[in-house]
């Protein structure tokens, strides 16, 4: 599914490619991380504040969180890689029908 | 297919946990799974939010005379750090390097029972405040959705456990690393829930 | 299991039924189940027109009635209907893909056993203390107020019965992602395949809102919670949501597979490939969008306003263009062709003008303004019975005589089958026709008994008739498999003759592993091109090796069994006089969680069977 390896004549250059294709990743997860971090803080900072509208915090700490959440799914879950379109469409599609479920509880859930 | 083959270093192949056939199987199930699961969370949150700060007499504490920034921001750090131990064992297991895996396991397992220990304490300082399960509709929505993720979790460190001590005198193999690979997913996905609820029930809560 | 064996004791035949992770074997576990559940909900129906068939009847008690309401709605929707067009499913779509079976056999088996103890379990309420009582759709204003423990059977029934299906549902669609034949693109499947694609993801998006909304009424009503109580804060109309956004997909749940099987049926008996194949699979897709968009229709008299309501009956109606869609098609597909009217096409070509009526009842229902009239009426019994009957089950009986002859290798009595046709048929327009009159002068739905003298006397005692029409049908459908049964006169590969899918190809019943070497399919309906090319098998895609079979376990059993005990305490846990309730909730998890982790630590690698003995059969085969 992801990245097949062709097992190539010498296996110890291809394990040397991979092990560097390895460690590249978790550079890059890893950066993604400081980034998640980066974003939690400024979204508990925003609140910590009190001073901001809250018609300004929400939708940026809602968008904040959509950030992350596409963070983890993207590269720690790896929707990044090849092989991954079924899998995205059915995330897609659940979250969805979640969105519509959220959006009418708002709206018309009548008293 | 022999799964159960020892392999070097050079013939683990680079994605252990889709190289056969009931690993696949089990990675994209597992994956839709996770779809559902996007729906039920969906719903829980959906019903928080129509039943936030929705208390029988107007003397009963609301979100924002709960929730506090510390105990939450604490939480938060400890669960978005155990992600990423998550991703180093999992990195590990792509190196075919096992010990360092159950390690990195290890780590993920500790900070797990560190936020559950923190909810705890968090749902018991409620219930003395008055807040309880049973008190108001918002309290039955509040413990409900965050309850679910805190059993979710529960169930996430049970999962990585017996998978460590089954597995520690046998080693990786491509019959078990599909399954080190989808509680890992299991894991990432509690954590995205987790950004939502400290995003939707904590901030937005003490916002107002 | 290895089971070369040819003849069994009645002991070990049952002990393989429990342990068999054999698609084929579930399946039949499944029609048996679903089959006698269906009987149930039958004989529910039977008992209400009776109660109604005259006024002023005393047959039965205005509760026991709520009860038989209750329990036929959910009987017939979750017990029968479902789980029977997941049997026909499980039988069918892995060999009209060419698998040799499901991606997870084990969790295939665990699904059926949940759905079984799960009905086992809504059904005893009648023996302990009544059925629930607040109709199918339980709504909590009712339920949570319900007296004694039947609401408490059906959360924790459904419950059960509903991780089962969600885990058939994951189960059919990795199948049909990752097992697919060499060459089987997504654009070659056959339409029952893609009808069980789309229903699958269908269910695994329209359960978890269910296990949800039952979560919240089982915390209620057990726990104290106050979900649903306006006086601590709740709202009521929460549960209408949460059901209604399962509820509504699930209707499509039900019709896409008997589209599926009236799509392959019409094919087959019209001897003509199927009129617009990729539309018929656009239109397909596109239902299941779209059921997800419109389950507020069934809320149109609760006040959500005028622009949700408009927004939901557009929607609504726009689910009439994908269906006009493939009501043409499958009538195209019979234009020009010649055709046979066997029973399966008998009910397939009945089908398109009886469902077609209830389409057309149900863009009237669309409509909010005039919605407001026909509200909680019997006008809305006559129109989902007329797609349910008049779709789905007419869909299930010509689907189970379709595919009997793959599934039990004999043939069902065709004059028999006849009678059985005609006689539902007729029965089902009588009983129901009349019920949109009935609807529209004023009869509300529900109600145990009327008045005499309003003009509802003999279109009651028609309704009734004609049940008794659709119940001797179906009488007449057990004996024929009685007859067949004992008969037992064994048929060949494609035993109507005309097959065009995969599943033709191979002897019925097929053998355990299914294919000995995985055909090639070079386009849609397979096997029809190779027999256009005078071939009598599929072209391998692969050498003859040795084959990969998963065991069979009793674990699945266990499993749910455990589940099972600690519903009974959960269920009891509110009443203030039975101390032994948390233990047994402690021990029912404790089995289930046991057997899960006896599940994890114990190695299943499954077995071989070796090239050789698969040679042995061909061997065999030849020189027969």
């Amino acid at each position: 599914m992801t990245n097949q390896q062709s097992n190539s004549a010498n296996p110890n250059l291809n394990l040397e490619y991979r092990r560097k294709q390895n460690a590249e990743e978790m550079k890059h997860q890893v950066i993604t991380f400081t980034m998640m971090i980066f974003f939690t803080l400024i979204a508990f900072a925003m609140v910590a504040m009190e001073s901001i509208s809250r018609w300004f915090i929400i939708p940026v700490i809602l968008l904040l969180a959509a950030i992350q959440v596409i963070f983890q799914l993207y590269y720690f879950m790896h929707m990044k890689h090849k092989g991954h379109e079924t899998i995205a469409l059915f995330i897609y599609s659940g979250l969805t029908v979640g969105l519509i479920t959220v959006l009418v509880f708002l709206t018309i859930v009548w008293l | 297919m022999h799964v159960e083959e020892k392999f070097t270093d050079a013939t683990w192949p680079a994605a252990p946990e889709t190289a056969t056939l009931e690993g696949k199987n089990k990675y994209l199930g597992f994956w839709l799974f996770l779809g559902g699961e996007t729906v039920l969370f969906a719903s829980l949150f959906a019903t928080y939010l129509a039943l936030k700060d929705k208390v029988p007499d107007s003397g009963m504490l609301l979100a924002k005379d709960l929730y506090e920034i510390p105990l939450t921001f604490a939480m938060t750090m400890i669960l978005l750090t155990s992600s990423l131990t998550s991703v180093y064992a999992m990195y590990h297991m792509k190196n075919n390097s096992f010990q360092k895996m159950q390690t990195w396991l290890l780590i993920t397992v500790v900070l797990g029972f560190s936020f559950l220990a923190l909810e705890v304490y968090e749902f018991n300082h409620y219930v003395h405040l008055g807040h309880t399960f049973t008190s108001s509709a918002y309290g039955s929505a509040f413990y409900t959705l965050v309850g679910f993720h805190g059993a979710h979790v529960t169930f996430g460190l049970m999962w990585f456990l017996s998978l460590m001590l089954r597995n520690a005198k046998r080693g990786l193999s491509l019959y078990n690393a599909p399954k080190f690979f989808v509680a890992s997913l299991y894991w990432h996905f509690i954590d995205v829930v987790w950004v939502f609820i400290f995003t939707v029930v904590y901030l937005m809560g003490m916002v107002g | 299991m290895s089971t070369y064996a040819k003849k069994q004791g009645f002991g070990a035949t049952l002990w393989d039924f429990m342990t068999t992770v054999d698609h084929k074997k579930i399946a039949i576990l499944y029609l048996i189940s679903g089959g006698l559940f269906f009987i149930l909900g039958g004989l529910e129906a039977m008992f209400i027109r009776i109660q109604l068939a005259v006024p002023d009847n005393n047959f039965m008690s205005a509760g026991v009635f709520n009860e038989m309401i209750t329990m036929h709605g959910t009987t017939m929707i979750f017990l029968a209907a479902m789980p029977i067009l997941l049997g026909i499913m499980n039988a069918v779509m892995p060999l009209q893909i060419g698998a040799r079976d499901v991606a997870f056999p084990f969790l295939n088996s665990l699904g059926f056993w949940m759905f079984f103890f799960g009905g086992v379990m809504l059904n005893l309420s009648w023996f302990l203390g009544g059925a629930p009582d607040a109709g199918w759709t339980s709504y909590a204003s009712l339920s949570i107020h319900s007296q004694g423990h039947g609401v408490d059977f059906y959360v924790l029934g459904l419950q059960i019965s509903g991780f089962g299906t969600l885990i058939a549902g994951i189960n059919f669609l990795v199948t049909i992602i990752n097992m697919r034949t060499p060459g089987m693109t997504y654009m070659r499947m056959p339409m029952f395949t893609w009808t069980t694609f789309v229903v699958s993801a269908l269910i695994l998006f329209a359960f978890p809102p269910l296990t949800v909304g039952l979560t919240l009424m089982l915390f209620d009503r057990m726990f104290g919670a106050n979900f649903f109580d306006a006086a601590a804060g709740g709202n009521t109309i929460i549960w209408e949501h949460l059901f209604w956004i399962f509820g509504h997909p699930e209707v499509y749940i039900l019709i896409l597979p008997a589209f599926g099987i009236f799509s392959e049926i019409l094919a087959t008996f019209s001897r003509k490939r199927l009129f617009g194949y990729s539309s018929m699979v656009f239109a397909t897709v596109l239902i299941g969008f779209l059921g997800f968009m419109v389950w507020a229709h069934h809320m149109f008299t609760v006040g959500l306003g005028p622009i949700a309501n408009a927004i939901f009956a557009v929607a609504t109606m726009a689910i009439a263009v994908p269906t006009g869609i493939k009501i043409f098609n499958w009538i195209f597909t019979m234009w020009g062709g010649s055709v046979r009217f066997t029973v399966p096409m008998l009910y397939a070509v009945s089908f398109i003008p009886s469902f077609t009526m209830g389409g057309v009842t149900g863009i009237m229902l669309a409509a909010a303004p005039a919605d407001y009239q026909y509200h909680d009426s019997y006008f809305v019994v006559a129109h989902f019975h007329y797609v349910i009957v008049g779709g789905v089950v007419l869909g299930i009986l010509a689907g189970i005589t379709y595919y009997w002859p793959k599934i039990f290798g004999t043939m069902l009595n065709e004059t028999l089958g006849k009678f059985t046709f005609w006689l539902f048929l007729i029965g089902f327009h009588l009983t129901f026709f009349i019920q949109h009159f009935l609807g529209l002068w004023g009869m509300p739905r529900r109600v145990f008994t009327y008045l005499p003298g309003q003009g509802w006397d003999i279109s009651n005692l028609v309704s009734t008739i004609g049940a008794m029409f659709m119940a001797v049908g179906v009488i007449i459908l057990l004996i024929n498999i009685i007859i067949t049964s004992v008969k037992n006169v064994r048929v060949g590969n494609d035993p109507w003759g005309d097959g065009r899918t995969l599943e033709w190809a191979i002897p019925s019943p097929p053998p355990f592993y299914n294919f000995k070497q995985l055909p090639l399919a070079r386009g849609l309906d397979a096997y029809w091109i190779e027999k256009m090319e005078g071939k009598k098998e599929m072209t391998p895609a692969e050498p003859l090796g040795d084959i990969h079979m998963p065991n069979g376990s009793i674990i699945p059993i266990c499993i749910t069994f455990g589940l099972f005990v600690a519903s009974f305490g959960a269920l009891y846990n509110m009443d203030a006089d039975k101390p032994w309730t948390i233990p047994v909730i402690i021990i029912g998890l404790l089995i289930t969680f046991g057997s899960m982790l006896i599940r994890s630590i114990k190695d299943d690698h499954g077995f071989h069977i070796h090239k050789e003995d698969l040679m042995d059969d061909k061997d065999k085969e030849v020189k027969a």
